[in-house]
């Protein structure tokens, strides 16, 4: 849980910049406030916003939003296989998986623990919840996120993340190869398809495993 | 408006609950081959180092070299001087919003 502190309060000033955001484009005071507490994922909520905010139809936004979600799909097959438990708890579970979790609630090699997990994840959740409403409620009195520099803050953290992983060569290898993966794809791609196909850098990084 | 949003709240309520009970309800309890297993211990570096270059470097469909490129670079130097994580968060925001206030 304390690994995960350091992001509460820009985690809360971004999900304050998303209720701004949509509550000046019109979307009310709840419909924020509910999709940030049950859909939680920060990138899907402000494509949904974007491409609606641009006129973009709904089946449009839900595409957007899905694709970028679509990495966790690629987390979920990382966590699941330490998920125990009825097939309803671990999809329960399951929903608590964001980005750092991969680092944040590993207990070994390709082994992760469900009280981690749940520990890890609270404090966005939290922040990420609570910074909605706060946005929500107080409008543009919210600094912009940019003119803070909280856009290179995330990345960042994930660069912390990653670099603990990179004593192996063979992890060294499959994060040069998603780097790759990444910045070939961006121009070319739908926004979330980079980061998902990028998981395919493990195949390079197996034959450099011993 | 509001109607649309609330179909795509609701839409992606569903599909991001799917989306993340996929891998946990395919795969829990079970015990993986080696193979598998070898693999999945590659997809953190795999998939944060995506996110990394996505979050910095992606400007919607385009790539963007902007005040967050000099954020991660800070960020970097500070990460390879093993500074706390507090110090690497204060470091990339501080590098990037100094580059865009001074700009």
């Amino acid at each position: 849980m304390r690994a995960a502190l350091p992001l509460v309060i820009p985690t809360a000033l971004i999900g304050a910049s998303f209720g701004v955001s949509a509550a000046t484009s019109g979307w009310g005071t709840v419909a924020p406030i509910v999709m940030s507490a049950i859909v939680f994922s920060g990138a899907a909520q402000f494509a949904t916003l974007a491409v609606l905010g641009a006129g973009g139809s709904v089946i449009t936004a839900i595409v957007a939003a899905t694709l970028i979600a679509s990495r966790f799909l690629a987390i979920g097959v990382a966590l699941g296989p330490s998920m125990r438990g009825g097939k309803v708890r671990r999809a329960l579970e399951g929903q608590a998986v964001v980005d750092a979790s991969l680092i944040l609630a590993k207990t070994g090699e390709a082994r992760y623990g469900v009280r981690r997990l749940l520990g890890s994840t609270l404090p966005q959740y939290v922040g990420w919840s609570l910074g909605t409403v706060g946005g929500v409620l107080a409008g543009e009195s919210i600094p912009d996120p940019k003119t803070l520099g909280l856009d290179a803050l995330f990345p960042a953290f994930f660069l912390v993340l990653v670099w603990s992983e990179l004593g192996d060569r063979a992890a060294r290898v499959t994060a040069a190869a998603a780097t790759l993966i990444a910045v070939v794809l961006i121009p070319v791609a739908p926004p979330g398809i980079p980061v998902v196909a990028a998981s395919l850098a493990v195949l390079v990084g197996r034959v450099a495993q011993r | 408006m509001k109607q649309e949003v609330w179909i795509a709240v609701g839409v992606l309520t569903l599909v991001c609950f799917a989306i993340k009970a996929v891998g946990p309800v395919a795969l829990g309890g079970r015990d993986l081959p080696r193979w598998a297993e070898r693999l999945i211990v590659l997809l953190p570096a795999a998939l944060l180092s995506a996110l990394v270059v996505v979050q910095t470097f992606a400007d919607g469909k385009a790539l963007a070299l902007d005040a967050r490129a000099a954020g991660l670079a800070a960020a970097l130097v500070a990460v390879a001087l093993r500074a706390s994580v507090l110090s690497v968060l204060l470091v990339a925001a501080g590098t990037a919003a100094g580059l865009r206030a001074l700009t």
